[in-house]
């Protein structure tokens, strides 16, 4: 990759002409997210058929080295970007949650294909997961059946585009750059079928209704009315977690933990939004503080 | 020298042996009487011994599928469906156990034909039939602890909307939904009314240990001087970067010696059966791709095979033209050429020659990759084979619009470019690849003598293709029991005597030869057909065709081995849409069946290696 300044350049400060490619003036965040961009290194771990076309892609004839995907890691710890290549099944999400939790931030997830995107062809499955998006954060979704090398590149120059838009300075909009570290996903547990341990509150909920309704048991197929009822239930207890006034010392925000796991999930994005505000607060403190003792 | 001895029993035509069986065994076995079904059904208590004839007398003794199939509604009861074949060749024995659906259970015939290990473990995880006898009767691509046995009749997924396709919602209406919105959880998942959330623990791994008669811990063993080692259990996948997907290995070593190991498998469990039962016969072909990704027109035509079959059974069937089933062979043929290169690239990489060889043989991919997707429209999912034709001739020209900036715009005369690549590219690659690794040193060190696997063990585990043959049984199915145009072929059936990866790498290679020399063939035959139609009547077959009552077993030799497709059609009036049963036998499935035997005592190096050479895509594996 070629150290091109004068696309870094990124000023209203004029760089004397001699000087444009030696000198760069630019905001941190977008030398960091340069760097960041053109050192993507995908983790060497494929599922199904979609794994073939990421190995073509990373071989001659494709080459998404050439874009800075410079080359595979077999392990999570080294790795930046999931590329989730393939169908997910229930007993591999496990797994997969697993090695997405090990991967350090700032950490990325592509999902390539129909099957990773949403079920595919093999949605209807008993042991298919419909779509990466139901466990983990999905980052950029490549259709294809399989995607050509081309789509899997343009998906990747996609996501090399949503990084140019990122903030340090914003922990809202990426999370962690936000302080102390992220929490995990929660793993999965191959019970009966496959159990979301953030829905374990509504399983709950729903085993007792079947128990207590004799109409309920035995019948798999749930009705869409429920899931309305349900839904209605939960927006209405996030709106009871809708935090407080912010604390002076508003790093140790608790807040009233909702009975759904979904209110659980909103909790955790709401207590990482307060602490980043909390931290701009304080930071605005200091810096006039500061301004007054000179 | 085998024959000489062998009683005249091992030669009799498969009529014959079947009336000799009803002779010797009056009682127990009787003919399968129902419209367009062969075979014998055996009296299920005497299973064990009529198989042990079967094998040892008449000479079927080569088991190469067993599954089971829910006769729900159509007399109310389980069946296990065993295809035996000589390893001299011919055709199937075809044999049958039945069992009531409630408390299901058949004697296992592992104790005869170790490869119906697996799938004696795959009817008992998809369908609940019990196998007294079995060594290792667990769960083997669902989870210990999943709730019901899938493939059952009356079992419903959690977006189960009709039994089959088409469904009303979607066809003639066109009314599409997102089956997340009717699902409460909104994602694809249901739980038993009775779950007991308080005492919820994964524990399908601990089964997987336990079947290894071991504990999670570490156990304390005397090495022979005395010495005290320990023996570990090393989890190896499923995301493994050598094996080949998402397949795991758990180990049990001794330093760096393998005392044990048993597969793990099921995390690509894709439900190609259960959803290939809801679809109709043409839904079913995209999905036959999607099983050996690599090798997707091979697959094709085993399932187009299998259904032509039983639609000639029918009254309305015309069987595919010669240029059809020409243009059928030449395709398979170049995905066994991808398939081959493939194999030994990634073989290689498990040895430790790490991507710098298969590079070279995806570049050769890639050109063939080129030429299908002229042809059928995509690189690798070809869905390129119909009942009774082809999706398409052949372009005229190959071209492209889209192209990268490094790459040649393509066009050109399709035949033109078929000469050059079978005459010239494709043997440059193969003499490239023999100059290079046949006689390299690291090779033969490598994998000389390391997992072998003995000629009468291949047998008995069922094994098949490259693996097969490597052990020295020169079973090929293009030559033992020929379909489409392979009879009229010239070509040797690649066989080597030692059984071990060196020989395996030696029969791939040889096989590639083969191929060439039968598209060498080929090319002179399409160029006779030109301008003929691929459709028996110069249009089109049926488009959605209506198949009798009956079973069909088409199998096809693979690259990775042989691919089988056993179909039950339930018929009913003008025949039914979708098939009853569709199961696949997977090579890659069975031929994993001998991994623990050939890894014994081998280093954890080697293990990558054996089951490199083993070459298996778990698309296939775990369907």
């Amino acid at each position: 990759m070629d150290l091109n300044l004068q696309e870094l350049n990124a000023t209203e400060f004029p760089v004397p002409v001699e000087l444009e490619d030696n000198i760069a003036i630019t905001s941190l965040s977008q030398l960091y997210n340069w760097g960041r961009r053109n050192s993507m290194w995908p983790m060497l771990f494929g599922l199904a058929c979609c794994a073939i076309e990421m190995i073509a892609t990373a071989s001659s004839r494709f080459d998404f080295s050439r874009f800075g995907f410079e080359v595979m890691r077999a392990t999570p710890r080294q790795a930046d970007l999931m590329i989730v290549s393939g169908t997910v099944t229930k007993k591999m999400v496990v797994p997969i949650v697993r090695l997405y939790n090990q991967m350090p931030e700032p950490k990325y997830v592509l999902a390539m294909g129909a099957c990773a995107s949403g079920g595919g062809p093999f949605k209807e499955g008993y042991n298919v997961v419909s779509g990466m998006d139901k466990y983990l954060p999905v980052d950029v979704y490549v259709p294809g059946c399989p995607p050509t090398p081309q789509a899997l590149l343009y998906g990747m120059i996609a996501l090399q585009r949503k990084i140019d838009g990122q903030s340090i300075a914003n922990g809202d909009d990426v999370p962690w750059y936000g302080e102390g570290p992220a929490e995990p996903t929660p793993v999965p547990v191959l019970g009966p079928d496959i159990i979301d341990p953030r829905q374990m509150d509504m399983i709950r909920r729903q085993a007792e209704a079947a128990a207590s309704e004799a109409g309920l048991l035995g019948q798999r197929e749930l009705p869409a009315f429920t899931q309305l009822v349900a839904a209605t239930a939960v927006a209405t207890t996030a709106e009871t977690t809708e935090a407080g006034p912010v604390d002076e010392d508003a790093l140790s925000v608790v807040l009233p933990t909702g009975g759904t796991p979904w209110a659980e999930a909103e909790d955790i994005r709401e207590k990482r939004r307060l602490r980043a505000l909390a931290r701009k607060a304080l930071r605005a403190t200091r810096r006039a503080a500061q301004t007054e003792g000179e | 020298m085998e024959n000489l001895a062998a009683p005249a029993t091992k030669r009799l035509s498969i009529d014959d042996a079947i009336e000799h069986l009803k002779s010797s065994h009056p009682h127990a076995v009787k003919s399968d009487d129902r419209e367009g079904y062969e075979g014998v059904i055996v009296d299920s208590d005497r299973l064990v011994e009529i198989a042990r004839v079967i094998r040892d007398k008449l000479g079927f003794d080569y088991l190469s599928s067993a599954t089971a199939v829910d006769y729900l509604g159509e007399g109310d009861h389980m069946e296990m469906v065993y295809h035996a074949y000589r390893s001299s060749g011919g055709g199937a024995l075809v044999f049958k156990a039945q069992t009531d659906r409630e408390a299901a259970q058949i004697p296992s015939l592992v104790s005869v034909w170790r490869g119906a290990d697996f799938q004696e473990r795959e009817a008992w995880d998809l369908y609940g039939i019990r196998f007294p006898g079995h060594p290792n009767l667990t769960r083997i691509l669902m989870w210990e602890g999943f709730e019901g046995h899938p493939m059952r009749k009356d079992w419903r997924e959690a977006y189960y909307e009709e039994e089959q396709k088409p469904f009303d919602s979607r066809w003639p209406g066109g009314h599409v939904h997102r089956a997340e919105e009717k699902n409460v959880f909104g994602k694809n998942v249901s739980y038993p009314p009775d779950i007991d959330l308080n005492r919820l623990m994964d524990t399908s791994d601990t089964a997987v240990y336990q079947s290894l008669g071991l504990g999670v811990d570490i156990e304390r063993v005397m090495d022979k001087d005395g010495f005290e080692t320990n023996e570990l259990v090393v989890n190896m996948g499923p995301h493994h970067p050598s094996t080949h997907g998402v397949f795991r290995m758990v180990l049990t070593v001794d330093g760096e010696t393998v005392t044990s190991l048993e597969p793990v498998m099921g995390y690509l469990h894709r439900n190609h059966e259960k959803i290939g039962e809801r679809n109709t016969y043409l839904h079913n072909i995209p999905f036959t791709d999607r099983l050996d990704y690599i090798s997707s027109m091979g697959n094709n035509h085993g399932y187009v095979l299998a259904v032509e079959q039983l639609m000639s059974l029918g009254r309305r069937y015309n069987p595919p033209t010669y240029r059809c089933e020409a243009l059928r062979v030449m395709m398979v043929e170049l995905s066994r050429i991808v398939n081959h290169l493939w194999a030994i690239g990634f073989w290689l990489n498990d040895i430790g020659a790490f991507f710098t060889p298969v590079l070279y043989f995806i570049q050769e991919r890639e050109r063939i990759l080129d030429f299908f997707e002229a042809v059928a429209g995509s690189r690798m999912m070809c869905n390129y084979m119909r009942f009774g034709g082809l999706f398409g001739d052949l372009p005229e020209r190959i071209k492209s619009v889209s192209n990268l900036t490094n790459d040649r715009v393509r066009d050109y005369n399709t035949m033109q470019f078929l000469t050059e690549m079978i005459n010239e590219r494709i043997p440059r690659t193969i003499d490239e690849l023999e100059l290079l690794l046949t006689q390299n040193e690291i090779v033969i060190e490598r994998s000389m003598g390391v997992g072998v696997l003995g000629a009468e063990d291949a047998i008995n585990f069922s094994a098949a293709g490259p693996l097969l043959r490597g052990s020295g049984v020169a079973y090929d199915i293009r030559r033992a029991d020929p379909y489409s145009i392979y009879g009229e072929l010239d070509f040797d059936v690649a066989v080597e005597q030692e059984g071990d990866m060196y020989a395996r790498y030696r029969v791939r290679v040889t096989e590639l030869r083969e191929s060439v020399r039968i598209l060498k063939q080929i090319l002179p035959r399409l160029e006779a057909t030109a301008g003929e139609s691929i459709w028996a009547d110069g249009k089109p077959g049926a488009y959605q065709p209506r198949v009798p009552h009956g079973e069909s077993y088409g199998r096809v030799e693979n690259g990775k081995g042989e691919l089988g497709y056993y179909i039950v059609s339930a018929g009913g009036r003008g025949g039914s849409a979708n098939p009853w049963r569709y199961h696949v036998r997977a090579p890659s499935f069975i031929n994993l069946t001998p991994l623990g035997h050939m890894s014994k005592g081998h280093k954890v190096a080697d293990i990558v290696g054996i089951l490199g050479s083993i070459d298996i895509v778990l698309g296939e594996t775990d369907r």
